[in-house]
């Protein structure tokens, strides 16, 4: 198989400790390219610790990951994105005072350069960048299904629209791999319909998801692949029909006496 | 939009008669108004750190005294150099914007109330130093401070003395005003785009979730570092030009008194809106002046003696300010328009 093609982001004995507690034991995993992979687990079992050190939020204790063929820098928050990995949070972080359409533009941060004396002498660069970053960012929002939003605050959107926003903003940062921290939390059934088709939009359009989720329902019928994490431990990797039926992750979930 | 205009060309002409009406109260009062100019520089950098970024600097006045300083050691016989001003001033701002760069390095790891914290002790230190620096090597003039400071002057035009030009009087004080009015405007247009720019929203963005900013791929260090020198420059021209009118000045001009003022400036007038800012910046810096020259004969006419000192009832009227403001405009008189669309939306929901 060519290298190129199949791996996207290859995870190596990722570890990451709180004072005694051990949250992440030597995580390894391997996400393909343009595939939807799930990281699921019980409450605590390290999901969106996993998540933090892998865009730099947490410092990592130990391990490696490899991102398209390259280490990632894992010590600023801003080389991961700029390497390409955006993500959302469990709980919502918007930029709650900014209107909808500025969250969406402060994403391109990353991919413009316009600096201070650009922007006092307005130079004809700086104005054109400033103009395709707000057309690149209205795209956004009509991509998500919220432009109709734009100008309002991004504190006043429904609870809906807000996880839209966060998934428009980051994807403003042009993402190879767009990790989702449980996106369906919260959401009613025609929320996560939505949410599902938007997912399945993205992988079409060539991105790769990387998706915490605790709807049993939407992680199996929407990853290729899922992984399990129980206790910071890596306990099963497949496609959702196998992991279903593995027994310690049956045990995981609903304690060891299930299994006799 | 023709009324706008109009509203500016209006503000503008009356913004340059206002010396020559002042003139005929008394000359005081256009300096008053020059300083009232230097606070609305002073607040609208400190916008920059503390209404755009959110980071709240209580050292502020550190970059006025460097600005003041370097404006004193280069056109004073302390030295006896005479530099032009437009060498000083860019150099004062650059010297500042370098100043808060230093300065803010250290801090910037922290937030909040230890940032805050941290930046009053800095903006102490430099006084200070500015107070020590007279031995071994006499730089500063330590506590006696620099006197004999050069004016401005352009040409053969001096600050310093009065010139008639189509036979209405120039006075120094007058002079300066317009100086400081050139320099206002310029200092609101790069206020103004600043905000409106992919550095402004990176600061809005740090203000209103640093996490989220920095997983948007936002190199918060960085883009902080820049407010806080970008803020600072700001403060070095205020002090070049507080150096130049006042031909004098000490440690004492930039206690930690100052810095409070000027953060409680932004902070009534509206953090983060520029307009609000310079309201907030005018309404401290112009009450308290009416008050001392009203406070003393009204009570004379009412009770035939001064009851209350001017300067007790203004930190009366101050701390009052400050808690009405906190409690039925929380946002500042002026708030910033993210906030004020926020509001209007709010009520409109509810209606």
């Amino acid at each position: 198989m060519s290298s190129s093609v199949a791996v996207l982001l290859e995870a190596c004995n990722v570890g990451k400790s709180f004072g005694g507690v051990q949250a992440l034991k030597d995580v390894s995993l391997t996400i393909r390219a343009n595939e939807i992979y799930g990281l699921i687990g019980p409450n605590g079992a390290g999901k969106t610790t996993f998540f933090n050190v892998l865009t730099g939020l947490y410092p990592r204790d130990g391990g490696e990951v490899l991102f398209d063929g390259r280490a990632l820098d894992l010590a600023n928050p801003y080389r991961v994105a700029e390497a390409g990995i955006a993500r959302t949070f469990q709980n919502i972080r918007l930029f709650g005072s900014m209107t909808a359409l500025e969250n969406v533009m402060v994403g391109r941060h990353v991919r413009t350069r316009a600096g201070v004396f650009g922007a006092i002498l307005r130079t004809p660069g700086q104005r054109a960048e400033e103009a395709a970053v707000k057309r690149r960012a209205q795209e956004l929002l009509h991509y998500v299904g919220i432009p109709h939003r734009a100008e309002a605050l991004a504190r006043h959107l429904s609870y809906g629209d807000q996880r839209r926003l966060e998934i428009a903003r980051a994807l403003a940062t042009e993402p190879k791999l767009l990790a989702l921290d449980e996106p369906a939390a919260g959401m009613n059934a025609t929320e996560t319909a939505g949410l599902r088709q938007l997912i399945e939009g993205l992988r079409a359009d060539g991105l790769t998801v990387l998706l915490i989720e605790h709807d049993v329902k939407l992680v199996m019928g929407l990853c290729d692949r899922v992984a399990v994490l129980d206790y910071g431990e890596k306990i099963a990797e497949d496609v959702p029909a196998v992991v279903q039926k593995d027994p310690k992750v049956i045990e995981a979930y609903l304690g060891g006496s299930i299994g006799g | 939009m023709n009324r706008k205009i109009l509203g500016f060309v209006l503000i503008g002409v009356a913004l340059l008669i206002l010396p020559h009406v002042l003139t005929q109260v008394g000359t005081a009062w256009v300096r008053i108004a020059n300083l009232a100019i230097l606070f609305i520089f002073l607040s609208l950098g400190l916008n920059i750190v503390v209404g755009m970024a959110g980071l709240l600097d209580l050292g502020y006045v550190a970059f006025y005294a460097v600005g003041a300083y370097l404006w004193a050691l280069l056109a004073s016989p302390h030295f006896g150099l005479h530099l032009p001003f437009w060498i000083i001033l860019p150099l004062g701002a650059l010297l500042a914007c370098i100043a808060g760069a230093v300065l803010g390095a250290p801090c910037l790891r922290l937030r909040g109330d230890y940032l805050a914290i941290v930046t009053l002790g800095f903006g102490e230190i430099v006084r200070i130093f500015m107070n020590n620096l007279s031995t071994p090597f006499n730089i500063t003039n330590g506590p006696k401070g620099i006197t004999g400071i050069d004016d401005v002057s352009i040409g053969s035009i001096s600050f310093a003395t009065t010139d008639s030009f189509f036979g209405i009087p120039f006075t120094g004080p007058v002079k300066y005003y317009y100086m400081l009015l050139a320099l206002l405007l310029l200092i609101i247009i790069v206020n103004l785009r600043l905000q409106n720019s992919r550095i402004g929203r990176a600061w809005v963005a740090i203000r209103e979730d640093e996490i989220a900013a920095k997983a948007a791929g936002i190199n918060t260090w960085n883009v902080k570092l820049l407010a806080f020198a970008m803020g600072a420059s700001f403060g070095g021209i205020a002090g070049g030009m507080f150096a130049a009118m006042q031909g004098f000045i000490s440690p004492e001009s930039f206690v930690l008194h100052e810095s409070i003022i000027i953060v409680a400036m932004v902070v009534l007038g509206g953090m983060g809106n520029v307009w609000g800012v310079i309201a907030g910046a005018l309404l401290l810096s112009f009450v308290p002046e009416i008050l001392r020259y009203t406070v003393e004969p009204v009570q004379m006419a009412l009770f035939g003696r001064q009851l209350v000192e001017p300067e007790v009832l203004r930190m009366l009227l101050f701390g009052a300010a400050l808690v009405l403001t906190m409690r039925f405009r929380p946002a500042g008189i002026w708030p910033e328009s993210r906030h004020r669309r926020e509001m209007s939306e709010a009520r409109g929901a509810g209606a």
